[in-house]
């Protein structure tokens, strides 16, 4: 089991948004949802890697900011009609930290 | 235990209603399917084009049998009912099987009217309904000669002709004096005749059947006259009844059709009904378009959303005889008091006519040309005000400046599968055919969502309408009645505004609970225009939403395809020092920008900014006295100057100093979508002001105020609003235009488009004929900048939305 990363607190990332999350290799986008859930996949639309960084949160996906594909957060998976998927990375949440694994 | 819901009628109306549904509620109910025909359902639409050899049958199935088992519901073919008991909920069928249910949905659709003259039953004696009267029709043309079609409308002519290509001499036999005479006036059915006439049919016109001949089998049909002619063949097209007979045996109140309410509920709320089979407000409907808008509301209540109404539909008809162009909707035969604008060609085939009530289009025929009858359909359902292009606009779209596309799109379906239609996103023709055939796409949106094509800057969507209806037949969805602002709502841009307005909406959660959005954060694309219009309308008072914004205003500056940024700092008029050239220059080096170009709007561009750079890069701008350039918002952008009357010889005005006031006034507002000024010194125009969203002319005796042009995708040019004499009228009249602007065009509007749809007329009459809400619309407009003009790169370079420029950084 890898291990947890403490990434950020809570509060950090704004509700209906997210944070760009870099480490030595990877870039990363952390979203949290109106309803204070929090994912994380790798910063790069499945279509023409936009940064999903940058879209716009709605329930539990993501619009990319480049040509309007959604993404669903959970899943990793564009929404239909199109086709395609991003890689997902575990999180949690504990005591207003969130955590991430790499 | 769910529900059980079961559906009479295996057609088009029915089936599409359960296809809504399950987009709305996937596994709200047991969904039950019983219908007579023994095939899963078809397009009915399509089937002239079998009868006359263009496609097979299998062609035509729109959902196959895997699709029902696919989505969990059962399927019964080749079996009816054969009563409804309302009080048990069970339906009686024809092989004696009984079925439950807890809502029941009719959509029986509508039996072909055969008149009860002598002779009807004998064989050979058709109406043209379903797959087993083509197939009679077919074995029909292989071993007889003679065909007679009675009536001359759009289903009986269809017959005509694809009995005609199989091989059979037809005659067609019509009651009045001229064909369609419901979808055509006089010169237009007369073209028609001519040119089927000419194919080889031969008609028979104001002749009244009265008896069909033969012995067992159909030998001759006679008529009133005492007349007679020979025929192997009859085929009945007089007319449909809506089918109604279970549903009045059931005691469903019934008139010409099942009658139903807005919600498509009969008199009983648990029965249902849509598509030919009904009557709403006096109507029956026997045109696809409208059934799918039925069929739309009834998935609604059905899935208990409960927001949805079915207000009625205006139609247009195609007719589907490979060659023959006609096209006709709304009034087209006009009233007292109505005006008609004729465009005729009768030796090149061509005859156009539209009917014009205050100056709005309410009816339209079309012969030979049709390209243009999706447009003037459009035109027709918004109601638009086409004086600025009346004199014009029997000429077609492309002649209002639709570049490049012009020729091609009358000859779309004879385009190769490579050709490109789509410039945007590099969509040929192949693909969206496609696209339609392979996954049973029937609308401009679901083309939109799977190709992408016309999905970006929309230049072509009159290209992909012409290809969806020329590969479904009349089938497509054209524009809807009403379009909700996105898949959130039902409720169209205007009532959104008119709530926030006048129900004192202020934030976007009571506009999502007031009017019942279905999404609890909306989407991309609602969440931007909600709150623009909160912004505008409730200034000082609405908090902007960064969430709701899409990138670039977010961060600031245009995000580029490597995820970079662009900035372009502010630059009033176009003028600049060395000073500030040399901030410029400094930060180019500072932050190693890879490139920079002068921009159609006169400012400076400085591409390749990493977004971790963005508030330094800003904070040394800043330092220089440089403020946001807003080039990337719906915002006002630029106001481009010429050189005006200090250094030009030809100058009559001083455009540059005022162009920089314009800006002063202007800069840093909101706007529905971007917002270009110019100011030119002369005539001459070096600024390009009558192609901006407000240009100004400068000449000898004051200022030439020009409104609603655009450089664009479709380049228009402004309509000139008015002339002034002073400067501070200049600022005025910009002021009240923009203001006007701001609160009444929809989200994503830009100018050009929104001129077109109120009309010149409407914006002359508050700007420059009412002196009174001129200034009122002024004043709103420099209140609301009191709370707009702060500068955002100033407020980030000191530290305000940090998190949006830094990310996280963690090991690994």
């Amino acid at each position: 089991m890898k291990e947890w990363i403490d990434v950020a607190g809570l509060e950090e990332i704004p509700r209906l948004g997210a944070r760009m999350v870099h480490t030595d290799s990877l870039h990363l986008a952390l979203f949290r949802t109106a309803g204070d859930e929090v994912f994380a996949l790798e910063d790069a639309c499945p279509h023409k890697q936009g940064p999903l960084s940058q879209g716009m949160v709605h329930g539990t996906s993501v619009t990319c900011p480049l040509h309007n594909w959604k993404i669903d957060l959970a899943s990793g998976e564009a929404l239909a009609p199109d086709e395609g998927c991003s890689r997902t990375f575990k999180t949690r949440i504990q005591d207003g930290r969130v955590y991430l694994s790499i | 235990m769910k529900e059980k819901l079961v559906l009479i009628g295996n057609g088009m109306a029915g089936v599409r209603t359960l296809e809504e549904l399950l987009k709305l509620d996937n596994g709200a109910y047991r969904i039950t399917v019983i219908g007579a025909e023994p095939h899963p359902n078809y397009n009915r639409i399509m089937l002239s084009p079998v009868l006359a050899g263009e496609k097979a049958v299998d062609d035509i199935v729109l959902n196959t049998r895997e699709w029902y088992a696919q989505n969990g519901i059962e399927l019964k073919t080749g079996d009816a009912v054969t009563a409804i008991d309302r009080v048990r909920r069970t339906l009686t069928l024809a092989s004696g099987a009984s079925v439950d249910y807890d809502r029941l949905l009719i959509a029986t659709g509508s039996t072909p009217f055969i008149i009860p003259v002598p002779g009807h039953d004998k064989q050979g004696v058709l109406g043209f309904r379903d797959i087993a009267d083509v197939e009679q029709m077919l074995a029909a043309a292989g071993q007889y000669r003679k065909a007679v079609v009675i009536g001359g409308g759009l289903l009986g002519l269809e017959a005509a002709n694809g009995l005609m290509k199989k091989g059979m001499e037809v005659t067609v036999v019509h009651l009045l004096d001229r064909l369609l005479e419901r979808q055509l006036d006089g010169p237009a059915s007369a073209l028609l005749k001519a040119s089927l006439e000419e194919r080889g049919l031969t008609f028979l016109m104001e002749a009244q059947t009265a008896e069909i001949t033969g012995g067992e089998r159909v030998e001759g049909v006679r008529f009133a006259d005492g007349s007679e002619i020979e025929a192997d063949l009859v085929v009945m097209a007089v007319g449909i009844r809506p089918n109604m007979a279970l549903a009045q045996q059931a005691g469903i109140y019934c008139e010409r059709g099942i009658l139903v309410s807005d919600t498509m509920q009969t008199y009983d709320p648990r029965v249902y009904a849509v598509g030919e089979c009904v009557q709403h407000r006096g109507t029956c409907y026997g045109l696809v378009a409208p059934l799918f808008e039925q069929a739309k509301v009834a998935a609604n209540h059905l899935a208990s959303f409960g927001i949805a109404r079915y207000e009625g539909s205006v139609t247009s008809t195609k007719l589907k005889v490979t060659g023959i162009d006609l096209f006709s909707a709304g009034e087209f035969i006009e009233a007292e008091g109505d005006e008609t604008l004729v465009l005729q060609d009768p030796a090149a085939g061509i005859y156009k006519k539209l009917v014009l009530r205050d100056n709005r289009i309410k009816g339209a025929v079309m012969y030979g040309d049709t390209m243009d009858g999706t447009w003037y359909f459009t035109l027709l359902r918004e109601g638009t005000d086409i004086s600025a292009f009346r004199s014009t606009i029997l000429f077609g779209q492309h002649d209002l400046g639709d570049a490049g596309h012009g020729d091609a799109r009358a000859s779309t379906m004879a385009l190769p599968d490579g050709a490109e239609i789509c410039g945007c996103n590099g969509v040929c023709k192949g693909e969206i055919v496609d696209a339609i055939t392979k996954k049973g796409l029937f609308t401009l949106e679901e083309v939109r969502a799977h190709t992408k094509a016309s999905s970006s800057c929309g230049s072509c969507t009159g290209l992909v309408e012409a290809i969806l209806a020329g590969t479904v037949g009349e089938g497509y969805d054209k524009v809807p009645s009403k379009k909700g602002m996105c898949g959130c709502t039902e409720h169209s841009h205007d009532e959104v505004i008119s709530a926030i307005r006048h129900g004192g909406l202020k934030t976007m959660q009571a506009v999502r609970e007031t009017l019942e959005w279905s999404t609890p954060d909306g989407c991309a694309s609602c969440r931007p225009a909600l709150n623009y219009y909160l912004l505008a309308h409730w200034p000082g008072e609405y908090r902007d939403d960064a969430q709701s914004r899409f990138i670039n205003e977010r961060a600031h500056g245009n995000i580029q395809k490597d995820g970079t940024y662009s900035v372009v700092p502010r630059m009033f008029g176009g003028l600049c020092t060395a000073d500030e050239l040399r901030a410029i220059a400094d930060v180019s080096d500072k932050y190693r920008v890879p490139e920079m170009k002068v921009t159609g709007g006169q400012r400076i561009d400085l591409f390749g900014i990493r977004k971790e750079d963005l508030p330094a890069v800003w904070r040394d701008l800043a330092a220089a006295g440089f403020v946001s350039g807003h080039a990337y918002g719906k915002a006002l952008r630029t106001v481009k100057t010429c050189a005006g009357k200090t250094w030009c010889r030809f100058g009559t005005q001083n455009s540059t100093a005022l162009g920089v006031k314009l800006e002063q006034l202007t800069w840093g507002s909101w706007m529905p979508h971007k917002f270009k000024l110019a100011v030119s010194g002369c005539p001459r125009n070096c600024a390009e002001a009558t192609i901006k969203d407000f240009g100004v002319v400068c000449v000898d005796s004051g200022y030439e105020l020009h409104v609603g042009g655009n450089g664009g995708i479709k380049v228009r040019v402004t309509d000139l609003l008015c002339k002034v004499q002073t400067e501070e009228e200049v600022l005025e009249y910009c002021g009240a235009f923009t203001q006007k602007y701001r609160e009444e065009a929809h989200y994503l509007e830009r100018t050009a488009p929104w001129v077109e749809r109120v009309g010149l007329n409407h914006i002359k009459k508050s700007i420059v004929d009412d002196a009174a809400q001129r200034q009122a619309l002024y004043e709103r407009f420099k209140h609301s900048q009191q709370f707009a003009q702060v500068d955002p790169w100033g407020q980030r370079a000191g530290g305000e939305e940090a998190h949006e420029f830094t990310p996280l950084k963690v090991a690994g």
